[in-house]
């Protein structure tokens, strides 16, 4: 029986959008117990990711996670949002595991609870003090969802609520394929009609036949649409996305991108030829691939030396948009720091450095998200048909921390170069 | 060339709240000076539309903040951050006597939010739009539980807070029209009191048998939430508003199984036929149906129907004998009970038995009777289903000036929530 009543967990706001902050507060304790904050989410995929903090109530009997140090866990220190970042499966888990929201119409579950003392696991075999149910949400109320299939490209276009126009962008992702529609969803719920692009089937990258021709006919889909502005349609991409996206840039004469957003991507490949074409010239250096001490496997080895040969780079002096990099340094799967240097140097040499803006983070990896997403450092992926784990890298708070930089700074560039009254300006 | 404010851009936040949450409305990349309407627009369960507008010109930074900046003219004017909602009133051209009320707790209370250009009044429809956003305001948190209670002959729902509990309870009683409410036990849940609405005038066992509930209902209703595995049988309050709390004072005091940890009661009376039962007590205020009173628009006052609080002790709870906390709330131009002048008399009749300590009296100047949880739109009189047999139905003033009973709203909502919450999780700073 309580001597007071019982404790109370609270969210603030209960329910968000996922790169919205929120406010974790416990009440009514004992003064001065220790106690452990809990996460768990169940994914779509039925594996179980969770994240906990140590802390010890005050004189009033309140935790505020957003005010007070976790001195244990899977975070330590003053972290508002640690118990979303630093989620990961729970032990026995299948290994490799990513946490990737497919049905974005429903918002992510999270359950947040308190146990009393400092646990360190088993959470699933002890009561909670007390729980509450908060609710991330990728898209916004009001935002429109639309299957695109026609001209033969398909994706997903979501639009913002309102009478636009609105600026568009074209939202792809990298080597796993697929169809991954969160980013762009959370893009459209701050103004950007966004189109997340499918260019081939997840395992199938080495045999994709598309051509830059597709690109260009799922860019014009989006600046054609009545509710976008022709004039401002940007490009946004991770990974292969990025290397499309660059090339875009640089060798299209169809399409004119108003911006473009590249996370971990480069420009080491010779123009022409199919993304599967693409890909496979990357492994042109598989003896490159290392392994680490868990047999994950690094990548980064097969981009580098740059090349000197202009020949085999995407020519980037012919870029004439704004374009953001966003780089880890501790990027194992491409040497994409390394490529931005060497970006920014034929950007100097024609003329065009002007346009470019990197950020580079220490000690993150490859698989920038949007902000307060678990890290992923190693992950499944299919290569040949096999199954083999990649290390992405990046040490989850740095990484972390490089999430929800960029984000902001993503978009602020955006801000200004797709809704500014005056022109495109590359710099932040 | 457009001649349109490129990209106007307007956020409300939090985009999906509760409906005790305030919100931030921002618009931005306006050109300074640039005027503007703001709108707010909600279609109703029963399909009516609402609306409320206010007017604002961008400042230097070509920024409009809701929260900072006063709203030149409109249905609010000032700054208020949540007038977009308190001010909401039907469309022009509605039927009269409207009364908006949630019934389906599940789903939220969709708003949209747009922007105009220029300083409208009317006509939004055909006006230039600038841009628009949709706010969702939710009755339920995550998590809640909402669960229909099938046993006994209880017509109610519990809901339940998110969590393993166990839980504070609460019975939540509304007043004379009647229906099983939920929104505001599912707000109440949605604070961490497991609450259950109760419709005691309508329920299924008066329309199947004709007879109106007796003290035995109520205390069933107790039973339930202090048995319930996930209550706290010792941690039970009673809320009531209306006809609500004539039941609550007389539960509070007289019953023997009722033990209220707390009792809440709004805009009501304690004067009643002592150990009556709801019809009793119904039939002791029809007796004095001539004094009711009309105003100019021919609209009822049914306040002097209780009036005046009377002397004889058999027409009023006895007050002293209350053993827990009590919280009145009052609206001082409250035109359809006489809820001020009965909370000072029941004030004078606890100094008296030397209980007052318990009690604690909250009373708005220009407030009226319908004091309901904050920002919602305000109605000074609405037409009224009497549950008499046969119905009739009336235009009843309520009364209240609309800011002063949005304040009284705010105000009492969040004293209201301190006070249960002190009473009930015992200890708890505000």
């Amino acid at each position: 029986m309580f001597h007071t009543g019982p404790p109370v967990v609270s969210v603030h706001p209960s329910r968000a959008m996922v790169d919205e902050a929120f406010k974790v507060q416990v009440e009514n304790l004992p003064p001065g117990s220790p106690v452990t904050l809990h996460s768990l989410h169940q994914s779509e995929d039925k594996d179980y990711w969770e994240a906990f903090g140590h802390y010890v109530s005050d004189h009033r009997g309140t935790v505020s996670v957003a005010d007070y140090l976790s001195c244990g866990g899977t975070y330590t220190g003053k972290e508002a949002m640690g118990l979303l970042w630093s989620m990961r499966p729970v032990p026995g888990s299948r290994e490799g595991l990513r946490l990737r929201k497919l049905n974005v119409c429903i918002p992510q579950l999270v359950n947040i609870s308190v146990y009393s003392g400092h646990v360190g696991g088993g959470f699933r075999e002890q009561d909670s003090l007390a729980s509450v149910l908060t609710e991330r949400w990728y898209m916004a109320p009001g935002v429109r969802r639309i299957d695109i299939k026609e001209k033969g490209v398909r994706g997903t276009l979501f639009i913002p609520h309102g009478p636009g126009p609105f600026p568009g962008l074209l939202d792809m992702w990298g080597s796993g394929g697929g169809l991954l529609e969160y980013r762009a969803a959370l893009l459209a719920s701050h103004g950007y009609a966004s189109m997340a692009l499918e260019y081939f089937n997840p395992a199938e990258v080495n045999t994709a036949e598309l051509e830059l021709n597709y690109f260009e006919t799922a860019f014009n889909i989006v600046r054609d649409h009545p509710q976008v502005m022709s004039d401002r349609v940007g490009l946004f991409g991770l990974s292969l996305g990025s290397v499309v996206s660059i090339s875009l840039a640089a060798w299209s004469s169809v399409v004119k991108p108003r911006c473009c957003v590249c996370i971990s991507g480069n420009h080491t490949h010779a123009p022409g030829g199919t993304i599967g074409g693409v890909f496979n010239e990357f492994f042109t250096n598989l003896h490159k691939v290392r392994m680490d001490e868990n047999n994950y496997e690094i990548w980064r080895g097969m981009g580098l030396p740059i090349p000197d040969d202009i020949s085999q780079k995407v020519d980037v002096g012919k870029i004439n948009c704004p374009i953001l990099l966003v780089n880890g340094d501790d990027d194992q799967n491409w040497p994409t720091v390394e490529s931005a240097e060497d970006m920014a140097q034929m950007m100097r040499a024609a003329g065009n450095e002007h346009l470019l803006t990197r950020l580079e983070y220490p000690d993150a990896g490859h698989l920038i998200e949007p902000p307060y997403s678990p890290h992923f450092r190693a992950t499944k992926f299919i290569k040949d048909g096999q199954k083999v784990i990649l290390l992405w890298g990046g040490t989850t708070k740095p990484h972390s921390d490089a999430q929800e930089d960029s984000w902001k700074k993503i978009l602020a560039f955006l801000q200004q170069n797709m809704y500014s009254s005056s022109g495109p300006r590359a710099k932040l | 060339m457009s001649m349109k404010p490129l990209c106007v851009k307007l956020s409300v936040q939090p985009s999906r709240g509760l409906v005790d949450e305030k919100f931030t409305v921002l618009v931005q990349n306006l050109l300074p000076g640039f005027q503007l309407t703001i709108h707010a627009l909600h279609q109703c369960e029963d399909g009516h539309s609402w609306e409320a507008f206010a007017h604002y010109t961008a400042d230097a930074t070509g920024i409009v903040n809701v929260s900072e900046d006063p709203s030149l003219d409109g249905t609010y004017s000032g700054v208020e951050q949540m007038g977009l909602l308190w001010s909401l009133r039907p469309v022009p051209g509605s039927k009269s006597g409207l009364r908006m009320r949630k019934m389906n707790v599940q789903t939220p209370m969709v708003v949209t939010i747009s922007v105009y250009q220029g300083h409208q009044t009317e006509g939004f429809l055909d006006q230039v739009l600038l841009a628009s956003v949709v706010v969702e305001r939710w009755y339920m948190a995550p998590g809640v539980r909402r669960v229909p209670i099938t046993d006994g002959k209880l017509t109610a729902t519990l809901f339940l807070p998110s969590g393993p509990g166990p839980f504070p309870g609460l019975l939540d009683l509304w007043g004379g029209g009647g229906k099983l409410v939920e929104y505001r036990a599912a707000l109440l849940a949605s604070h961490g009191i497991a609450s259950m609405a109760l419709d005691y005038l309508t329920p299924q066992i008066t329309e199947e048998t004709g007879k109106m509930v007796d003290s035995d209902y109520f205390e069933t209703a107790y039973r339930v939430l202090e048995q319930h595995p996930q209550i706290l049988g010792s941690r039970i309050a009673m809320l009531g508003l209306s006809f609500g709390t004539s039941v609550t004072f007389g539960m509070a005091v007289y019953s023997q199984v009722v033990k209220l940890s707390c009792a809440v009661c709004i805009s009501g009376s304690h004067v009643q036929p002592i150990g009556g039962s709801v019809e009793q007590i119904l039939a002791y205020f029809n007796k004095n149906v001539a004094k009711t009173r009309f105003d100019e628009n021919n609209q009822v006052i049914w306040r002097n129907l209780l009036l005046p609080i009377p002397t004889d002790p058999s027409l009023k709870v006895e007050m002293g004998r209350l053993q827990c906390p009590l919280l009145l709330v009052v609206g001082e131009d409250d035109q359809n009970w006489p809820a001020h002048e009965s909370a000072m008399d029941m004030k004078e009749m606890m100094e008296r038995a030397g209980n007052s300590h318990l009690l604690t009296v909250l009373s708005y100047k220009n407030a009226g009777h319908l004091i309901e949880p904050p920002f919602m739109p305000f109605t000074r009189a609405s037409t009224f289903k009497t549950v008499t047999n046969p119905p009739t139905k009336v235009m009843v003033l309520w009364g209240g000036e609309l800011v002063a009973h949005s304040r009284a709203q705010e105000d009492a909502w969040r004293k209201t929530l301190v006070f249960l919450r002190e009473n009930l999780y015992g200890g708890m700073q505000p």
